[in-house]
């Protein structure tokens, strides 16, 4: 039961019905791409996964690794090993990176963590990253890139070391360079003890991190599921090709 | 979150234990002639002293209370005791001097071992007097003079003359002249031309009688070319009944000195805190005030620099945090008076409940202050839909070349960020206090570390549960 499962998921916000039955399945030690078009759920799902209580779940259920987290605080499932890079970082003025870091190591692990081990781990992440340490004391996506604040999601990742990581759009506005560097340091979380939802619009990201599987998102729904295969062509033929696929076989 | 600031969580207030210290003398209530001259006979003063306060006493008692700000009627001020004098010791050079009782409180705040670490000297008031004060032996035969306010004007009368009620006249307010006619306490700081203060000096205030005024009044001259950073740190036990602090703190930077005044209010909240302090600051030099206001019922207090001659500056920062049941008026105050002087004050509040924090300031640029710039940035941070802040900003300019900006914002503690927080594995609430760090970060990474590490202490108590 080592996965991450999504369950007929139905979501909705404002009224709006957003996910309708949404079923998928990230084995720990695989990674996974979902792809999909503007607006088919997406994004949602990424925040549902975490917790987002601007979300109503209506139906359905979230396992980790067997174990329904529907019914907990996002903080709850972060320290259960969840983890959600967000598209679109938020900034929190006056909190540096180091300061929220160490917080957030600490709550993960559940006790003090003392100054050398986190430094041995940030720096290590950092090198990877190929990121200067004077980012340490800035101030948390306060005047960041959009390509820093990605960078910066990845940090936390790597730094937070969680069982399963959902990477929300991390290859948008980013250039070829910052891509490679976002695609390495979520390639060195590869492993048996890890699990990851990479959720991309395009197939670009893809060449960079190979997913074990890719779902196809449309409307609420996966509507298709293959190997990587899957994403090449899909970047060939264009998302309309499977929407016509979809109504055929509707 | 770490034990040591679980532990934290658990103490609450930790200053409202009251101490068990018997006076040896007690005036009786309300503020009359006769409670004047025996707080004058107890300090054995010079008759020009009694004077002093007999006058400022009537200025008192003519001028109307001040209506333009927090409410002020619960403040009884013919019930009040005016003088307490905890012991008959005054101003000893160690700690072993002072009755048990009175020590064994400062020892509680962790005063004797601050001084060993980390302070340039110590003094130390108990309700009207001071106790305690003595700087390290080295900067005095630098000739470094840092006594309570009475010895001051006894051994240092002429110095003490010259600058006493200067800065701050006893017509300047009600406060101030009812400071001048009660005064007792306070420090007198001098510090020689060029001489170099590099750790602070810290005055420590704390009030035990309930029902009482303590009215130190401190000044401090800067001579030449010399560095100082003085801290005042005030708490007291709570109490039902109102009390009343109101200081006069009066400055005097000379040219090409550099001053520093922190301040660290974190009364009780049936403390009534009203407070004038002003800077007089000449040629290139610089004054900064640094003004955190976390305690008292209501608080009332604008540090005033006034920057005299060309090139003087001066930064005034300013932190306050107001929960239900408090009012935190305050603010600063900015005269530019000479031609490429400079100010900026960056004032941030947080309320909380129905707590209510005023920004009010004054920039005034006199004519003829040619070039000079002053800048304000006040920020409000409001934690619950029932919170309030106001702001007040003066700005009046008489000179055509001066530069004066303002910015003010109001916000509040942003879902996105609490979500955010939380999916790193922060509680909601750790997160909310995590964003209130960040608000007043600017100004608290400007404090000394202990009081920072207070501060954010004090914050995560002050936040905990507050959300969801």
């Amino acid at each position: 039961m080592n996965q991450l499962e999504i369950r007929d998921l139905w979501a909705s916000i404002d009224g709006e019905t957003i996910l309708k039955g949404v079923n998928l399945v990230v084995p720990k030690g695989q990674v996974h791409a979902l792809m999909g078009p503007n607006g088919a759920g997406k994004s949602t799902l990424g925040k549902i996964l975490a917790g987002d209580p601007e979300y109503t779940v209506e139906q359905g259920d979230i396992l980790l690794d067997g174990e329904s987290i529907l019914d907990l605080s996002p903080d709850e499932r972060a320290r259960k090993g969840l983890f959600l890079a967000f598209q679109y970082p938020v900034e929190v003025p006056g909190v540096t990176i180091a300061n929220f870091l160490r917080l957030a190591l600490q709550a993960k692990l559940g006790r003090e963590v003392g100054v050398a081990e986190f430094w041995a781990k940030v720096k290590r992440a950092l090198e990877l990253l190929d990121w200067d340490e004077g980012y340490l004391s800035r101030y948390l996506n306060e005047g960041f890139s959009g390509g820093e604040k990605k960078r910066n999601e990845i940090l936390q990742l790597l730094v937070l070391e969680p069982a399963y990581a959902v990477l929300d759009e991390t290859d948008s506005g980013l250039d070829i360079d910052a891509l490679k560097v976002v695609a390495r340091g979520v390639n060195a979380m590869r492993g048996p003890s890890f699990g990851a939802l990479v959720i991309t619009h395009y197939q670009r990201l893809l060449n960079y991190i190979v997913p074990d599987r890719v779902h196809v998102m449309m409307d609420g729904r996966i509507v298709a599921e293959g190997g990587p295969e899957l994403a090449l062509e899909l970047e060939a033929k264009g998302y309309e090709w499977l929407r016509e696929r979809v109504k055929e076989e509707a | 979150m770490s034990e040591a600031d679980l532990r934290a969580l658990g103490e609450e207030y930790k200053y409202h234990f009251v101490d068990e210290v018997k006076p040896v003398f007690v005036a009786e209530r309300g503020l009359t002639r006769r409670v004047i001259e025996a707080i004058s006979y107890h300090k054995g003063e010079p008759e020009w002293m009694l004077k002093f306060r007999l006058r400022a006493l009537e200025i008192f008692q003519k001028k109307p209370m001040p209506t333009w700000g927090p409410d002020l009627s619960g403040l009884d001020l013919d019930n009040l005791v005016y003088y307490v004098k905890p012991a008959e010791v005054r101003d000893a050079k160690s700690w072993e001097e002072i009755p048990e009782e009175i020590r064994r409180t400062y020892e509680r705040l962790g005063i004797p071992e601050a001084e060993r670490k980390v302070l340039a000297g110590v003094g130390a008031q108990y309700d009207s007097e001071m106790v305690y004060h003595r700087v390290k032996e080295e900067l005095e035969r630098q000739g470094v003079i840092f006594v309570a306010i009475e010895e001051g004007m006894k051994k240092y009368e002429d110095l003490f003359k010259e600058h006493f009620a200067k800065v701050v006249p006893p017509e300047d307010n009600k406060f101030a002249a009812l400071n001048s006619a009660a005064w007792s306490g306070g420090s007198f700081v001098y510090i020689p031309p060029g001489v170099k203060v590099e750790l602070p000096l810290q005055a420590y205030f704390r009030v035990n009688t309930p029902e009482f005024g303590q009215f130190e009044r401190t000044l401090i001259i800067v001579d030449e070319g010399a560095e100082v950073h003085y801290i005042e740190g005030c708490t007291a036990p709570m109490y039902s009944t109102e009390s009343l602090h109101t200081g006069v703190i009066e400055i005097v930077v000379k040219r090409g000195a550099r001053s520093r005044y922190t301040t660290i209010q974190n009364w009780s909240t049936n403390m009534y805190n009203l407070v004038t302090q002003r800077a007089l600051v000449y040629g290139d030099a610089f004054h900064e005030w640094l003004d955190g206001n976390l305690g008292s019922k209501v608080t009332m207090k604008y540090p005033s620099s006034y920057l005299l001659e060309p090139g003087a500056r001066t930064e005034i920062l300013s932190i306050a945090f107001a929960k239900t049941g408090q009012h935190q008026d305050t603010g600063a105050k900015i005269i530019l008076g000479a031609p490429h002087t400079s100010g900026t004050i960056v004032s941030k509040s947080i309320s909380k409940g129905e707590g209510r924090a005023s920004y009010r300031g004054l920039v005034k640029v006199l004519d003829g202050a040619r070039g000079a710039k002053a800048n304000v940035e006040c920020d409000a941070l409001l934690i619950d839909p029932e919170s309030r802040t106001d702001t007040y900003p003066y700005i009046e300019i008489e000179e055509d070349t001066a530069h004066v900006g303002h910015e003010a914002t109001v916000s509040k503690i942003n879902d996105e960020q609490i979500f955010y927080l939380q999916t790193r594995g922060l509680k909601e609430d750790e997160a909310a206090a995590l964003i209130v760090r960040g608000f007043i970060e600017p100004i608290a990474k400007e404090l000394p570390l202990e009081y920072a590490v207070e501060l954010n202490r004090l914050i995560e108590l002050e936040m905990e549960g507050s959300v969801g």
